[in-house]
């Protein structure tokens, strides 16, 4: 039987990295995430795996450690908060425009400015329409529990390295304090340099053996040029939206209301559709594992047999404004929300749900 | 004499290195950035590390740098090249990894990523190049422009009380534990190419001695920002940066 262990979401992202031999993390510390590092700089998987770990001056300096790791062609992933993200999004634009595989993890706080160090999806805007410069998308993983802390590191630098792509895993300051059982796998070994070489020479800086020198970079400044590759990622970024669209659902068969929510909210909502149900209202929860590529059909498949929606998130209304183009005006698609590090309890919710459908 | 009898293997006097691509150059006639170029590419082909070394170039003038050198080369944004270093050196030990920034980019945007890689005493090479001006954008005030030095942000001489003072960023990298090789040199002449040469060649070695960061300063020209053409800013610079910028080793263990 796989060995389970109660920790933290912060620490599952550190022992998720180890065991999906990952090659370096950087980092800076803000809470609520710093037992990431912590718990990286505790375990010493220097002396085991090999991987690399390094405290940065700053959130610039890591997200660009990261950049230069990724251009060798190793997984390389750094982590942070709300604040710290803002400083890496030059970084996460360059990384994008030059494309490139790494992971990013965000638990997010509140905002704007030094805000709060409680729980807060307020990065939604942030992380799924752009947040640095440029259009550019990076995939994003919404964890709800621990254990998808641990999976999600593995997954995201999969999708990354499939598509070339930074991949953030967007969790808040619940899931990354949260103490729950995680079940570790198998550790997978780091890759060698050979295999690095099979899979990346033509591209990575490694070292030019026997061939001539690669250049990765993210100018160009001829427009043609620059516009083709600015069509080629807009290409990538449908090819990601058709392939890994992943969602959960919650006693949707017969749902006549719908919430959608991601993160700690969807397991929030779990509790407000069972209340619901206690009441004979047919509720049911759609929970977007990836914000991008967004669930569209899939919530788009359910309208028709709705009569609302409400999404519940953790901010002042970021990812209802996707749900509202998905639906396009066919139903009404409420909202409900606190910020500030506030957390509605499922009584709180289920009352604003029954005002929305009086 | 037939040129064809001249032009034999025996004859050859000099040879461009193969690692220097022939792409055109794109900086000014008179920059020093071309002759900098020139001197890695010898010092990577005599050290037989062409398949081993990874270039960071940075964003001013010689964002192009990987135009020219026929290695792998990473483009860091603006100032970040010290970082992008610091990951590939530890994630590929072995390697050899240098950073080629101007005055901009490593003692302005840059200041936090280089003092601090330095400070961690990264086994990595800086070639940091100093002509006292913002290139690329056309001419403005770099945090090395001397002291009434005219550009196209301080039209009236760069000033004490508006604009602070020429910030001596090799004399504050020295003092830090990290570094092992700090030095100043320039490429206005034949001998100070060779010293220049000379330099960068320990550098690189240093890299792999694990004894800390070296770092390689070069006093240059910038013909177009400072409006002089070659020959006179030669002149210009020796008159003026090199009593502020005094050439020579700050560190050396």
């Amino acid at each position: 039987m796989a060995e389970k262990i109660l920790m933290k979401g912060n620490e599952a992202i550190a022992y998720g990295a180890i065991d999906c031999g990952c090659d370096g993390y950087f980092g800076y510390p803000i809470t609520p995430q710093s037992e990431v590092m912590e718990t990286l700089m505790k375990v010493q998987p220097w002396e085991t795996t090999g991987m690399v770990v390094l405290q940065a001056e700053s959130e610039t300096s890591s997200i660009n450690m990261v950049y230069g790791g990724a251009c060798c062609g190793k997984k390389v992933m750094t982590s942070s908060s709300s604040p710290g993200v803002s400083l890496m999004c030059e970084g996460i634009s360059y990384i994008a425009g030059a494309e490139l595989p790494c992971v990013v993890v965000n638990v997010m706080r509140g905002g704007p400015g030094l805000g709060t160090i409680q729980p807060s999806q307020g990065d939604y805007f942030q992380t799924i329409k752009g947040g640095g410069h440029g259009d550019y998308k990076c995939i994003v993983l919404a964890p709800a529990s621990a254990q998808d802390m641990y999976d999600f590191v593995d997954l995201a630098f999969e999708l990354a390295f499939k598509y070339r792509n930074p991949a953030m895993i967007l969790g808040d300051g619940v899931i990354g304090q949260m103490m729950e059982k995680v079940e570790l796998r198998e550790p997978k070994p780091r890759r060698t340099d050979a295999e690095i070489r099979a899979l990346c020479d033509s591209w990575a800086t490694i070292g030019c053996e026997g061939r001539h020198g690669n250049t990765i970079t993210s100018l160009s400044l001829d427009p043609v040029t620059q516009e083709n590759f600015n069509l080629h990622l807009q290409k990538k970024y449908d090819t990601i939206q058709e392939n890994e669209v992943r969602y959960a659902t919650y006693r949707t068969e017969d749902a006549e209301h719908l919430i959608v929510a991601f993160g700690c909210m969807s397991r929030i909502g779990e509790a407000v559709v069972d209340l619901a149900r206690e009441q004979g209202i047919k509720l049911g929860l759609f929970r977007p594992i990836t914000l991008f590529p967004f669930p569209k059909k899939e919530i788009d498949a359910l309208v028709p047999q709705l009569k609302s929606i409400i999404s519940l998130e953790l901010n002042a209304g970021q990812m209802v404004e996707d749900i509202r183009l998905i639906v396009n005006g066919r139903i009404p698609v409420n909202f409900y929300g606190r910020q500030g590090g506030m957390i509605p309890d499922p009584e709180e919710i289920l009352e604003a749900f029954l005002k929305t459908i009086k | 004499m037939d040129i064809n009898e001249i032009i034999k293997p025996e004859n050859l006097v000099y040879k461009k290195t193969p690692i220097l691509k022939d792409n055109i150059l794109h900086y000014c006639p008179g920059c020093s950035h071309g002759v900098v170029h020139k001197i890695i590419a010898e010092v990577i082909e005599e050290m037989n590390i062409q398949e081993k070394t990874i270039g960071v170039s940075p964003v001013g003038c010689s964002v192009f740098a990987y135009n020219y050198l026929d290695i792998d080369w990473q483009q860091a944004a603006h100032g970040r090249a010290p970082a992008l270093a610091t990951a590939i050196k530890r994630l590929m030990p072995e390697k050899y990894v240098f950073t080629y920034q101007g005055d901009g980019d490593l003692a302005s945007i840059g200041t936090a990523e280089i003092m601090h890689a330095c400070n961690r005493g990264e086994n990595i090479v800086v070639i940091f190049i100093n002509n006292a001006i913002y290139g690329m954008t056309g001419g403005q005030m770099a945090p090395t422009t001397l002291l009434g030095q005219v550009t196209a942000t301080t039209p009236y001489g760069r000033k004490a009380e508006l604009n602070g003072y020429p910030l001596k960023i090799t004399e504050l990298i020295a003092q830090l534990e990290g570094t092992c090789y700090v030095t100043r040199q320039s490429v206005q002449n034949p001998a100070s190419v060779r010293k220049a040469k000379k330099a960068i060649r320990k550098a690189f070695e240093n890299s792999q001695m694990h004894k800390g960061t070296s770092f390689v300063e070069i006093v240059g020209t910038c013909n177009s920002g400072w409006k002089i053409p070659p020959v006179q800013a030669n002149k210009w610079m020796e008159e003026n940066m090199f009593p502020f910028y005094p050439l020579g080793d700050m560190k050396d263990r």
